[in-house]
């Protein structure tokens, strides 16, 4: 009879290869792309290595008939500017949807703009809608303090707040909430709504780069936009960020981006000074003047 | 005679079926969403065949990727209006359809009355034939 066979089947694995759940679920894959893309952030990789492998524990449990709630998967980030907070957020979402935890792996990011309104009876349609967007996928909020004012009691972030708890609570495997911001303005969020730092299992902080992880992120941001600096530009560049690191608004890996636009922006205007043709090699060259005549350098040298 | 002797209302898809279970529901919402068509829920208490426009609960649903949102709305416009009819729309916005491309009741009221064949004599012993549902005598909002 074919009724036999599924039960045979169901009888079979008392064992579970638990790297065998990650490698088919290419969730081994996902972490180590990311090892690749992502310079530094030792201690990021780590916890994403941890909820992995705790995920597909609670996977393997689930198969052999164990007790497994659905796991309690709302996050904090917590970092400076620029430490690649939406990053993680997106191949997180990737991971989870890869595991099964949830359904579809988009990521919604937004910010307070996107879940308050702007007149009373405006917060909850606003937010919903928001929280119906993101079912299904990971919602990301960006800068999650802001959502509450402490200075104005009848703000209307404290109405989207009790909302979001409520889903982050009933709906556990319809969505994953990931809230991010400063770690200090979080921690006073965190402490003035209880009820938020309770439901969030997974809190993350992200530190700040060194001077080296930067040095490599800015190379790895040229390769992709295929440019290079000549060997003069890449020790004025390795200058500009230990200066740039003590300047305040420092931003991390957004302010080498916009670091490597400006000397863009200036090798372009050198090259269009020069009278005759230029070659392949010149248009994708960044060479020491580019870098040495930014405002970081010109500052520095005025003060002292 | 009765010919449909339950007087189930039946209109748009599944209908003659038994009621669809929220899992059915959800893989229904699933496949529209799939084809990126916009759902809507909506409610009536006049279960007349020809009136096409139903009130809409909330607003549409667009850019949506998962049933659940959907599904929550439909309990919401359940607990709100129990005794009515409820039905899911999925409209299609490419050009060349612009119209809806699925629509199936979700919720009906507990007790379906049916319909009257209401004959109307015309000059010449003519006779106009019309239906008209025993729910409509009362008014809107106490009919179910």
């Amino acid at each position: 009879m074919s009724a036999q066979s599924p039960l045979q089947s169901a009888s079979a694995p008392a064992r579970i290869d638990l790297a065998a759940i990650l490698r088919e679920a290419r969730v081994t894959d996902a972490l180590e792309q990311l090892d690749h893309e992502l310079v530094g952030l030792a201690p990021v990789k780590t916890r994403l290595r941890e909820i992995a492998a705790f995920l597909a524990v609670e996977k393997a449990r689930s198969s052999l008939g164990l007790a497994s709630g659905a796991p309690s998967l709302h996050m904090s980030f917590t970092g400076n500017p620029g430490t690649g907070k939406t990053t993680v957020a997106q191949r997180i979402a990737e991971i989870l949807h890869r595991l099964g935890f949830v359904r579809k792996g988009h990521l919604i990011s937004v910010t307070r703009d996107d879940l308050v309104g702007q007149y009373i009876g405006h917060t909850a349609p606003k937010t919903k809608e928001v929280l119906k967007r993101a079912m299904g996928g990971v919602l990301f909020i960006d800068e999650a303090y802001y959502l509450y004012r402490p200075e104005n009691e009848r703000d209307y972030g404290q109405e989207a707040i009790e909302i979001l708890l409520q889903v982050m609570e009933n709906q556990r495997d319809d969505l994953v909430v990931i809230l991010a911001g400063y770690k200090e303005r979080m921690e006073t969020f965190f402490r003035s709504n209880p009820g938020f730092s309770s439901r969030i299992a997974h809190h993350i902080d992200f530190p700040d780069y060194s001077a080296g992880e930067l040095g490599l992120i800015a190379a790895g941001m040229l390769e992709r936009m295929q440019y290079h600096f000549d060997a003069a530009a890449a020790r004025a560049f390795g200058e500009y960020i230990e200066r740039r690191q003590r300047q305040p608004h420092f931003a991390n890996a957004r302010s080498i981006r916009n670091a490597l636009d400006r000397a863009r922006l200036r090798q372009a205007s050198r090259l269009c000074a020069i009278q005759g043709p230029v070659d392949a090699q010149a248009l994708s060259t960044i060479t020491e003047q580019d870098i040495r005549a930014s405002r970081v350098f010109g500052e520095a040298s005025r003060s002292e | 005679m009765m010919t449909n002797s339950g007087a189930r209302l039946t209109q748009g898809q599944f209908s003659f079926l038994p009621d669809l279970t929220d899992q059915q529901i959800t893989a229904q919402i699933n496949y529209a969403l799939e084809h990126g068509w916009a759902i809507g829920v909506e409610y009536t208490d006049d279960p007349h065949p020809r009136n096409t426009y139903w009130d809409m609960y909330g607003n549409p649903m667009f850019d949506l990727k998962d049933p659940a949102g959907i599904l929550r709305e439909i309990n919401e416009c359940r607990k709100a209006y129990p005794r009515h009819y409820i039905r899911v729309t999925a409209f299609d916005a490419a050009r060349g359809w612009e119209t809806p491309r699925m629509s199936y009741i979700v919720n009906r009221p507990p007790v379906e009355p049916g319909f009257s064949l209401v004959r109307e004599e015309r000059d010449g012993r003519a006779i106009r034939y019309t239906l008209r549902s025993y729910a409509v005598d009362k008014p809107e909002g106490e009919r179910y």
